[in-house]
This record gives C-alpha cells, sequence and structure tokens, in this order.
C-alpha cells in the first residue's frame, strides 16, 4: 500500500471519528429545543454531551488538518471552492461553541433560549452541510484541468446533495436521539425514546433512497476504484435494525447499529471517490486524486508516523472520558451547564 | 478595496481577535494548575475557591479561543488556496501535529476537567487541568513552527521550475532559530498576560474592602510573580528576537526603526514623524549609536537601512517593492517595547507591595495595578502586528509574495470576501461585547460566586 492510499484511510477514519461522535451531538443539539420541558431538563440534556462535545469536534479539525498536510490541493480546492457554505458552517461551530458555556451565565430566560436555539442551529447547519458537501464530493463539482473551481453556489445545491444533506441530519438526529435515551433517565429518556422510534422510519427510508438515488446519479457502483460490494447493504440492515433493539429495550445495541450505520455510510462514500478526492463533473481527467494532489513522500510518511503512533493514545484517552462520566445524567445531579 | 486588500483585512482581523484569547489561555491554564496543586497539597478550601474562580474565568475565554481557532483552520483554505497549495507540503505537517498533539489533548481533558470536580481523585482532577495547559503550550509551540516558516524558511527543497517547495528535514523545520526566538516570547507573553490579568482584579476588589481579602492577597502574590517573571523574560526573548531578525529578516528591524539609511553606528528613534512617501524623516528625536547597541550588545556596527536592503532586494529577487509598511511597523513596535516597559515597572510595584505585604493601596496605585490589565494586550497585538505586516510583500519570506497567495478571483469573488469580512467582523465585535460582559460580571461577582 502506497502512502496516498494510508492517508486516504486515515482521513477516512477521522471523517468517521467526526460523523460518529460529532454526530450524537449534532442529534442532541437539534433535539434539545423538542425534547425538554424546562430550563432543569434542558440543563440535563446538555449535560449529556458537555463533557465530550469540544473533544468530538476536533475530529473534524484533524481530518482538516489532515487534508492540508496530505493533500494540500484537496484542501485548498475544496475550501475556496465551498466559501459560502464552509463560512455557514463556522459562523454555525462558533454560535455552538460558545453557546455552551454561555447559556448557564444568567438566569435571563431570553438569554438561555437565545443560547438553547444556537446549540440547534449549530448542530443542524454544520450536519446538513457535510450531507451536502460529501455528496458533492462523489456527484462531481465543476472544476478545471488547474484545480479551481468554476462553479457557483448553485452547482452544490443539486437536489441528490440535498437529499444527502437531509438524511445525514435525520441520520444523525435519530443517533442523538439513543444516545439520550443511554445518558438520561425517567420522562427525558421516555420522550427520547419515542423520538428515536419516530425518526427510524424516515431516516431510514431517506437511507435507502439515498443509495438508490447514487446509483442512478454517480459512478459510485461503476467505478473501477474499489468496489463497496455489501458494505451499504450491511450499513441500511444495521439502520433496520435499530428499530428491532428499541423495541427491545436493548438501546445500546440500537446506538451501536447507528454508529455502524454512519460508520459503513461514510465507508461506502470514500470507497467509491478512491483513488479521487473531488470528481470532476467537467472531465474526469480533471478529477483530484490522490497521487495528483497529494504531499511529497517526506511529509507523508512523516505525518503517517505521527497520526499511526497517536491516534491510538487519543482513542485511549477520550474512551477513558467516556467511561468516567459513563453515569446517567439525572435532574438531581450537579449541572454545569 | 480589491480581492487582495479584503483578504489580507480578515486575516488580519481574525487571528489578531483570535490571539486576543490565547495568551490568555495559555497564562491562565498554568496559572489555575498551579491553584489547583496548592489546593490537592494543602487540602485548604481557599486554594479550591481560588481555582473555582480563576477557573471560570479561564473557560469563558477559552470558548472564544477556540471557536475562533477553528476559523484559522479553515481560513487557508478558503481565502488563500494558492497559498494552500504552495506550502501544504511544509506547512500543513505542523499543523496536522499540533491538531493530533495537542489540540485533541487540550479538548478531551478540558472536558474532563469541567465536569470531573466530584468524578476524579483530587490528584487526578488537578492532573487534567496541568494536561489542559500542557495541551496549549504544545499547541502554541507547532503554530509557531508553522508560521516560523513564513518568517524565516527552513528544512526545505525547491527544485529549479517546481510549483513548490518540500519538506526535506523535519528537525531542521522544527529547530527553525526563528522558533526558537519566538516560542518563549509568546509563552512569557501569556505568562505575563495572565499575571496583569489576576494582578488587575485582585487590585480591583482589595481596593473596594469587599469579603475574602485573604484570596485576593493571595492571587495578587501568585500574579506579581507570575508579571514579574514573564516581563522579564518576554522583554529578553524580544531582545534576542531582534538580534536574531537583523540576521534573517533586516527589512523588518529597518522598519520597526524607521532607518533609511544603513548607519555605522546606528541611531535610536525615540519619536520619528515620517514620510513614507519620500522615504525620509519629517521629525525625529534619536539616541546616538542606541540602535548598534541593541543590535550587537557594542557601540559600532552597521544596521542596515530600508533604502539599501531594497537595493539588495531588487538585485536579489528582482524588481519589485519590498518595503513592508513603515507607519505600521515602526508604531506596532514602539506600542509593544512602550507597553512592555511600563509592564516591567508595574510588575515591579506589585512586586513590592507583596513583599511588603501591604494591601491598601492609594487611588492611583490602585488604579494603576488595575488599568495594567490591558497593556499585555496592547503589546501581544501590536507585536503580532509587526511581525506579520514586517513580513510584507512576502507571505513566505523569500519565496511566495502575499500577493500571489490568494484563491483566485473567479473562485472566491470580490463579493464573497465582503460577505464574509463583515460577517465576522459583526460576529467578532458581538463576541466580543459577549465575551467582555460576561468576564466582569463574573470577575465582579468574585471569589464567593466560584462555588
Amino acid at each position: 500500500m502506497d502512502l496516498q492510499t494510508l492517508w486516504f484511510i486515515i482521513i477516512t477514519f477521522l471523517f468517521i471519528g467526526f460523523f460518529v461522535l460529532e454526530g450524537f451531538d449534532f442529534g442532541v443539539g437539534i433535539l434539545l429545543p423538542f425534547i425538554s420541558r424546562d430550563d432543569r431538563q434542558r440543563r440535563t440534556i446538555i449535560n449529556t454531551i458537555g463533557p465530550f462535545w469540544d473533544g468530538n469536534e476536533v475530529w473534524l479539525i484533524t481530518a482538516t488538518s489532515g487534508m492540508f498536510a496530505a493533500f494540500p490541493d484537496w484542501y485548498a480546492t475544496l475550501f475556496s471552492a465551498l466559501y459560502l457554505p464552509v463560512l455557514m458552517m463556522l459562523v454555525a461551530l462558533i454560535f455552538r461553541g460558545v453557546a455552551f458555556e454561555f447559556r448557564s451565565k444568567r438566569d435571563n430566560p431570553a438569554w438561555r433560549s437565545f443560547w438553547d436555539w444556537s446549540i440547534f442551529g449549530g448542530s443542524v447547519v454544520p450536519a446538513l452541510l457535510w450531507g451536502i458537501a460529501l455528496a458533492n464530493f462523489i456527484r462531481g463539482v465543476p472544476v478545471d484541468g488547474s484545480m479551481h473551481y468554476t462553479g457557483g453556489l448553485l452547482n452544490l445545491l443539486n437536489p441528490y446533495a440535498l437529499l444527502c444533506g437531509i438524511t445525514a441530519t435525520l441520520i444523525f438526529t435519530l443517533h442523538g436521539a439513543i444516545f439520550l435515551t443511554l445518558k438520561t433517565t425517567g420522562v427525558l429518556q421516555e420522550r427520547a425514546m419515542n423520538f428515536a422510534k419516530k425518526l427510524w422510519a424516515p431516516a431510514t427510508l431517506l437511507c435507502i433512497l439515498f443509495m438508490a438515488y447514487t446509483t442512478i446519479e454517480t459512478d459510485l457502483f461503476r467505478h473501477l476504484g474499489v468496489n463497496p460490494g455489501i458494505i451499504p447493504v450491511f450499513s441500511v440492515l444495521a439502520l433496520i435494525s435499530v428499530l428491532f433493539l428499541l423495541q427491545k429495550n436493548a438501546a445500546g445495541w440500537a446506538f451501536a447499529m447507528t454508529s455502524v450505520a454512519i460508520a459503513f455510510s461514510t465507508i461506502t462514500i470514500f470507497m467509491g471517490l478512491y483513488p479521487r478526492l473531488l470528481v470532476s463533473s467537467l472531465n474526469p481527467a480533471w478529477s483530484l486524486t490522490i497521487y495528483n494532489s497529494s504531499s511529497s513522500a517526506y511529509s507523508l510518511g512523516l505525518v503517517s508516523v505521527v497520526a499511526l503512533v497517536f491516534l491510538p493514545i487519543i482513542i485511549m484517552y477520550q474512551g477513558w472520558s467516556y467511561w468516567v462520566f459513563r453515569q446517567r445524567v439525572t435532574g438531581d445531579s450537579e449541572l454545569e451547564y | 478595496m480589491d480581492t487582495l486588500f479584503l483578504a489580507r483585512a480578515q486575516f488580519a482581523f481574525t487571528s489578531i481577535f483570535h490571539f486576543f484569547f490565547i495568551p490568555l489561555t495559555l497564562g491562565l491554564s498554568i496559572f489555575t494548575a498551579i491553584l489547583e496543586t496548592a489546593y490537592v497539597k494543602t487540602g485548604k478550601e481557599k486554594y479550591k475557591q481560588l481555582t473555582k474562580f480563576w477557573g471560570h474565568l479561564f473557560l469563558i475565554n477559552f470558548a472564544v479561543g477556540v471557536v475562533t481557532g477553528i476559523v484559522m483552520e479553515f481560513q487557508f483554505g478558503m481565502s488563500w488556496s494558492e497559498y494552500a497549495r504552495f506550502v501544504g507540503d511544509i506547512f500543513g505537517v505542523p499543523l496536522a501535529i499540533e491538531t493530533l498533539l495537542a489540540f485533541f489533548v487540550e479538548s478531551t481533558f478540558l472536558g474532563i476537567w469541567i465536569f470531573g470536580w466530584e468524578r476524579l481523585p483530587k490528584t487526578l482532577h488537578a492532573a487534567s487541568i496541568w494536561i489542559v495547559a500542557f495541551g496549549s503550550t504544545m499547541s502554541a509551540f507547532w503554530i509557531l513552527v508553522a508560521n516560523s516558516f513564513m518568517q524565516s524558511p527552513t528544512g526545505y527543497t525547491m527544485a529549479a521550475g517546481a510549483s513548490r517547495p518540500e519538506l526535506v528535514d523535519i528537525m531542521a523545520l522544527i529547530f527553525n532559530p526563528h522558533v526558537w526566538q519566538q516560542f518563549p516570547h509568546v509563552l512569557a507573553g501569556g505568562i505575563v498576560t495572565a499575571g496583569f490579568f489576576v494582578i488587575g482584579i485582585s487590585a480591583w476588589h482589595l481596593m473596594r474592602k469587599g469579603t475574602n481579602r485573604n484570596g485576593y492577597e493571595t492571587s495578587l502574590k501568585f500574579g506579581a510573580i507570575f508579571a514579574f517573571i514573564g516581563t522579564v523574560v518576554v522583554i529578553l526573548a524580544g531582545h534576542s528576537q531582534m538580534q536574531h531578525l537583523l540576521k534573517t529578516q533586516p527589512m523588518k528591524v529597518a522598519a520597526a526603526e524607521a532607518l533609511w539609511e544603513s548607519e555605522n553606528p546606528a541611531s535610536f528613534s525615540l519619536f520619528t514623524i515620517g514620510d513614507e512617501e519620500g522615504l525620509k524623516d519629517v521629525f525625529s528625536i534619536r539616541v546616538p549609536k542606541l540602535l548598534s547597541f541593541l543590535a550587537y550588545n557594542s557601540f559600532e556596527g552597521e544596521v542596515r537601512g530600508i533604502k539599501n536592503l531594497q537595493k539588495e532586494y531588487e538585485v536579489q529577487y528582482g524588481p519589485g517593492n519590498y518595503m513592508p509598511s513603515i507607519v505600521t511597523s515602526y508604531w506596532s513596535f514602539r506600542v509593544m517595547a512602550g507597553a512592555g516597559t511600563l509592564m516591567l515597572l508595574i510588575a515591579l510595584l506589585a512586586l513590592y507591595k507583596v513583599i511588603r505585604e501591604s494591601y491598601t493601596f492609594s487611588p492611583v496605585t490602585g488604579a494603576l495595578l488595575f488599568w495594567s490589565i490591558l497593556l499585555p494586550w496592547l503589546a501581544n497585538s501590536s507585536g503580532w502586528l509587526l511581525a506579520e505586516m514586517g513580513r510584507q510583500p512576502w507571505l513566505v519570506f523569500g519565496l511566495l509574495k502575499t500577493e500571489n497567495g490568494l484563491s483566485p478571483v473567479s473562485v472566491v469573488s470580490r463579493g464573497e470576501m465582503m460577505i464574509s469580512l463583515a460577517v465576522f467582523v459583526m460576529l467578532y465585535a458581538a463576541l466580543a461585547v459577549t465575551d467582555f460582559l460576561l468576564m466582569k460580571k463574573y470577575a465582579v461577582a468574585g471569589i464567593e460566586s466560584g462555588e
């Protein structure tokens, strides 16, 4: 395996980490206004992700810096092409990030409500935008022979990408609802369970629809790169199993299955891309690939060593933090936010 | 306003704003960690209260530092795509290492620290804030490794006709002398910022003669030590850095001094009103030989002037304007060094009060100690202004000019740049006001609010 392929796998892994972990943060944030009845409940909900959200968000930052280091042209082309969507995502993440810290600092209900809606907006916007972005990677965007984007904002907002955005948002919301059933008690837990059961059908249907649309809209299943084979099927099956697991009150397993569904969907998309990074809709030869966009062997080797040594350590201490805060958050516990 | 101007304005604005929060994060994380260690060692409730009080202020500050840092991570690709393509092979490496080694550690353990008071043994809880402090410091280090490459590139090779330089020696990148000049300067800057922050707020409470005097006296004691040690290191490191820049970026030094012609021995400008078009002084008060002394520790020695360097660079790099904005460089240097001198005096004053254990201040002393909070911010921002503006017209010194790093106008239009600049200005202004008001609220509420 060459270093470019290794880095392609590392970045896929970083995106899986981002979508699985930050996915439930986004889901919890999206559900926040709808699942709570009073301030105490809102604080309980926020505290379920309180210790984790910042560490989870770093998966995105690391994926981004990994793109910069390993595939500078991908980083450069992508973020200049997605200028306004990235701006929107940044604004959303800024609101969400400070909201966690700011909301509890004043008692005023209007103040708290403002930051609660910031958490909602700051969760739904990045979820939607990353869905849209990922779909455009494989569908193709107008990139010319010098790796410059020639399209506008409307090129990105095609029905296929929008479907992916909505699907991703729904799956994250389902993922977050199941997380809440694992981290709360009593009435909140019941409500989260009801939300999860209600969200299941649309999320699964849209996921299947998206996979079907993918066969028409992209070359993902015809492409020469790597055939994802039955991985997308597993992804759908995992999602289908969620309802049965929820009905059997096996929320832990249901959470594992939404994680699998998110991870396998991400793998499907990246396998379909490989060895491309960004498909050019103008000319297949102009697509950005892991070879024409990569850093030198020396730099790739260097960051590979750092990533392969430190990712296991990161997983260990992040895992430990989940272990430290494994208890359910109840309304009686000491609430931080 | 063309796109180049807009992109530069946006980068300057977002990075200076980001760096409003970073030095305090650096210094206050260490400060909080020391207080919590004192709590673990002595078991005194007082230290726990202090940890919580200063920790609260640390967190309010930290939140804005983090979210504005995310912007930096994407901005190179958004507005400076050609820069990103050009330097990704080198510049991307320390950025990736920073996220893997530092950012993860900092964010994960901060979550553990905030929520872990009841869940973790005391020692482990104190260890987690030390890990946060270590993570912040490491983060600053790797970012400075990246920045130093722009100031004074090392460890790369650029083949004839190649489109970009490539990294060949990571050790040369890390041990770039510029890193080891700048890192102590920035880290000490963080200690200073926290020191005066603590001094100012403690002095304000001590003037008010409220409750918890003992807590503020202890804080002032720690703060004075922080401020004093930090200021001495920051001045020494800054002095050493200037001497280093004479060798690597002489134009930056000449601009900071508004030294038009080479001089031997060179005089130091105390106050100059210059004519940037005509490249001459309108009015200037100068101390003979002092610049040579600052540069070489001797009253002899040539310091090259702006005009001479311009000619040298024209020979070396071809026709063009190699002069940064002299006004900006000159005045940002004076503001930084002036604030530094004032800080040294005020740190000495605070230390004197602490040693004498006299915690009742005259109104003038109290006001001095309180308003000194602002000085580190002035120095931090003007210092970076000098570092980055003084590097112009280069984006990567000697390799890439700023105008060539910009995203093509066909990709990111002027309108898009205007939208993003407007969004950032409005959003950051709102954040600044909110953050300031919350800080003020908690600082005024005092130690008893920490619980």
